[in-house]
């Protein structure tokens, strides 16, 4: 059974058709890749799969389980964790407290233990707290784990994002644009890094317009084009597929 | 049926005090985003300034009464705009850039400034507008007894909006203000000087609520220094019900609230009335946050 | 520095005991007053400065808080302080029944149907609803509280009850902000669309915050309605609302000591300069625009959490080539199997 399921998606805004039949899916453990011009819809599938947007039609299929209507943090809590596009830290909060946030979910205690601190809540937070420093640790970030998110550079707050959604133990990790902003290195530091998750068993989704990382490392892609999907195959299948060319080429180059 | 008419008449006219302070309202949150809370001590300002022009500068004694009462709202109308401007100048425009949030409180700040100003002023107590301008006689409508007050301020509050609609539809620097609504970043790409047309919905917007001000003086003859919150937050309400940044939906809303009000109060219980407003603005907001006549957004994410 | 802060507040300790000894019951007045504006803006601090949620509408809690005391008391014959677990359970329940509705709404809207929710239960108050609230004119409460036995009526009784209050409050709430529910509504205060794609259930802490501010509230209330012997909508007004907003704005939202004193500069302030008095609001006003405008975080903005995590340190595989020396993770292009952060639960 794929991790991830999508049959169908329908997404309007108004007038505008954001997402059209969509369908594809995540084998488990593999790397898949969304690919497409600004403005196809690559994001919007995104949020309906984290369940930020709720689809007008269409399933979502989370280990054969239906998903689609659940809140986002329910969605995370069924293991399936995301980074944004345009970085959503909390800037004015520790990294440590950022990745706390990503583990968030995986803790029990209530208000009443929280209030007068039982040995239960601090038993937790202390596994979460050796849990979100091993998540810094992991992505390079753990000499940080005191800076505020917004004194860290674009690429380490991408990085933290990753640290974050990695707290939440996901099964399949969404990645939007994670390359984005950064240099030629951090690149390379990041294609290491997401092989080393997919080893580690999780499964990965990424929206990317660096082509070359995406040739890389992707196991399949799929092209969306108007919100719809116009093409599916290997890296290597999808270079030559003229639909692609010509989408590509027909579109201008800014970012979104 | 003749107590459902009167009440109907008098919603309407209170529905249009209402409709001139949520136009202010709804600019303002047009091209900023933000809740002017000031915006209703604005409108009290508006009232004593009538009053004080009407009794001190003898117009009311020195003039034809029409002429007097033009004079008047226009001199009122002029001194909130002026308000207005450096209410913004001095409370809004530092923070421009700052969230959303730290404006609406600096906008309660200068409400309760305001507020407190007349206040020290005027003095805590009710005040009274001149009694020869307020004219006490009704006229004979298809068979019913209708004030002429009522009349009177219905029309003049139809007027300014029909002046406002028309000055926002119809004239380049209307189109500039519609155009700094939806995308102040598209609109300063084009040429349009995003500052000065805010600092112009900071005059329009004043305008018409002093001139709400003089109509309410005027309407019951009597103000109250603290009188803006609840008038400006039933305002706010009628600009919600209509669809916030709307236009016509303020206008819309302010009637529509006017009239449900008077209804309330006749049919179910006087005692109730300040209530139902914000039973209403609860419902909208549960039922459609974005009004009768607003658009759906979805969250940029 | 360990040893001075604990001198310090050892020091206030003392005098905080000794005071109303000194200052004699008039001023003993006032402080009891500013005690029980100082936990209420406590509570209202949970909602407003450390979930960040637009909440004007505190002293609605409050009333109900007020009212259940002075209605069990009056018309039951309830001991008061029996009548204080139930103030609290009742103005919780209430801010539940209230708040769900409209707790999606963006922070704006919210002040403004907050505002709506205190005009609502101060016309019901006034309109004497099923003939239980007495009307405009309210309800008298004759009976005083007793302690096993010790009857609560000077000054001074209530200074000490209202100082052991605050004192169990600080406490809670320091170690509150200390821990997962705390931090859970700071994420929300900073990006609630972010907190909830980390797996937070935002819609569920807002409306414990909320529920937890409301039952500290009502549960003053308690204390207000034996303090001040007659409960009228008049001590529930909008206004009252705005002054403890402006407690917890001022002060620095988010921050125990900024309560704390902005509590003394907004109710102790214009009392110690009697003159000002009249001009109070006004200098409210013009001090809550410049706030924004120099120094929007408050006069002592919240502090930084600290975490002891040097055991943790250096002990973790980095996963990152170019980063770290000693990680245990392979090169990018043969990551080593990392066992150990797949499922520390």
């Amino acid at each position: 059974m794929p991790v991830l399921n999508l049959s169908g998606l329908h997404k309007r805004f108004g007038g505008l058709v954001a997402v059209n039949d969509v369908s594809f899916e995540v084998p488990r453990g593999s790397i898949i890749g969304l690919i497409g011009p600004n403005g196809a819809g690559k994001t919007t599938v995104f949020n309906l799969i984290t369940g930020n947007y709720t689809p007008d039609q269409g399933d979502i299929f989370f280990n054969g389980k239906k998903i689609n209507g659940l809140l986002p943090h329910k969605i995370v809590k069924l293991g399936i964790a995301r980074t944004f596009q345009n970085i959503r830290l909390f800037q004015e909060m520790s990294a440590l407290e950022n990745v706390l946030a990503g583990r968030h979910g995986k803790m029990n205690v209530g208000i009443l233990a929280s209030m007068f601190h039982t040995s239960r809540h601090r038993r937790e937070e202390q596994l979460a707290l050796e849990r979100a420093i091993k998540e810094l640790a992991f992505v390079g970030l753990e000499e940080q784990y005191g800076n505020l998110a917004r004194n860290l550079s674009y690429g380490n707050q991408r990085l933290l994002e990753i640290a974050r959604a990695m707290a939440a133990d996901p099964q399949l990790l969404i990645l939007d644009e994670p390359a984005g902003g950064m240099n030629e290195q951090e690149t390379q530091d990041l294609l290491g890094l997401i092989a080393t998750i997919r080893n580690m068993g999780i499964s990965i989704l990424l929206i990317e317009h660096d082509m070359t990382l995406v040739m890389k490392i992707c196991d399949y892609l799929v092209v969306l084009e108007y919100g719809a999907v116009i093409a599916t195959g290997p890296p290597a299948e999808i270079k030559r597929n003229p639909l692609v060319i010509e989408a590509y080429l027909g579109s201008d180059d800014e970012d979104d | 049926m003749i107590e459902f008419f009167q009440q109907f008449t008098n919603g309407l006219a209170v529905g249009g005090i209402y409709a001139l302070i949520a136009l202010g309202y709804t600019m303002v949150y047009g091209v900023l985003k933000l809740i002017n809370f000031a915006h209703g001590d604005l409108f009290t300002f508006g009232s004593y300034l009538g009053m004080t022009f009407l009794i001190s500068f003898a117009l009311s004694g020195a003039l034809p009464p029409v002429l007097a009462v033009v004079i008047m709202f226009l001199m009122v109308m002029g001194c909130v705009a002026l308000s207005g401007y450096l209410l913004e100048k001095a409370a809004y425009l530092p923070l421009r850039h700052t969230p959303r949030l730290t404006a609406v409180v600096s906008a309660l700040g200068a409400s309760i400034f305001l507020q407190n100003a007349i206040m020290l002023f005027y003095g805590p107590n009710y005040e009274v507008y001149p009694d020869s301008l307020r004219i006490s006689s009704s006229v004979n409508l298809l068979g019913l007894d209708v004030p002429v007050m009522r009349i009177i301020m219905l029309s003049i509050s139809i007027l300014l909006m029909l002046a406002l609609y028309f000055f926002t539809q119809k004239t380049k620097l209307g189109t500039a203000i519609r155009a700094v609504a939806t995308d102040q970043a598209a609109a300063r790409l084009m040429g349009i000087d995003v500052n000065r047309i805010i600092s112009l919905v900071f005059m329009i917007g004043p305008a018409l609520g002093g001139a709400a001000g003089v109509l309410l003086g005027l309407y019951y003859g009597q103000i109250r220094y603290d009188m803006g919150t609840m008038y400006g937050l039933k305002a706010f309400i009628a600009a919600i019900i209509g669809g916030i940044g709307n236009i016509p939906g303020a206008m819309l809303g302010g009637m529509l609230l006017g009239v449900l009000e008077a209804m309330g109060a006749a049919y179910i219980s006087p005692a109730w009335k300040d209530a139902l407003a914000f039973l209403i603005l609860i419902i909208i907001l549960i039922f459609r946050p974005t009004g009768i006549l607003g658009e759906r957004t979805a969250e940029k994410i | 520095m360990k040893i001075a802060s604990k001198l310090q507040l050892a020091g206030a300790g003392v005098i905080l005991l000794v005071l109303p000894h000194v200052a004699g019951p008039y001023w003993t007045n006032l402080l009891n007053d500013m005690g029980l504006y100082t936990i209420l803006g406590l509570s209202l601090n949970l909602i407003l400065g450390q979930a960040g949620l637009f909440h004007m509408g505190h002293t609605a809690f409050y009333a109900v808080g007020a009212y259940t005391t002075a209605i069990l008391a009056t018309k039951f014959d309830v001991p008061i302080l029996w009548t204080m677990p139930l103030s609290g359970l009742l103005a919780g329940l209430f801010a539940l029944l209230a708040a769900r509705p409209v707790i999606h709404l963006r922070g704006d809207y919210l002040l403004v149907v907050t505002i709506g929710i205190v005009e609502i239960v101060r016309i019901t108050l006034v309109n004497n609803v099923f003939g239980l609230t007495g009307g405009s004119n309210g309800l008298l409460i004759v009976n005083p509280i007793s302690i096993f036995g010790f009857e609560i009526f000077r000054p001074i009784h209530f200074y000490y009850l209202i100082l052991a209050l605050a004192v169990i409050t600080i406490i809670l709430f320091y170690l509150l902000h200390n821990s997962r529910f705390g931090r859970a509504l700071n994420y929300i205060k900073h990006d609630e669309l972010a907190a909830e794609s980390s797996g937070i259930n935002t819609t569920h802490y807002k409306l414990s915050v909320f529920a937890l501010g409301a039952v500290w509230a009502g549960m003053l209330g308690t204390i207000f309605a034996a303090k001040i012997e007659t409960v009228s909508p008049q001590s529930f007004s909008y206004s009252e609302s705005v002054l403890l907003f402006a407690i917890v704005i001022l002060g620095g939202p988010g921050s125990i000591p900024g309560v704390l004193l902005g509590a003394f500069l907004i109710t102790g302030l214009p009392e110690l300069f009697r003159e000002l008095q009249s001009f109070r609001l006004l200098l409210f006003g013009a001090a809550m625009v410049a706030m924004m405008i120099f120094r929007p975080q408050g006069l002592i903005p919240p502090r930084r959490r600290v975490y002891d995590v040097q055991k943790y340190l250096a002990r973790f595989p980095c996963a990152i080539s170019s980063r770290v020396p000693n990680s245990g993770a392979g090169t990018a292009g043969t990551p080593a199997p990392n066992p150990s952060t797949a499922g520390a639960e």
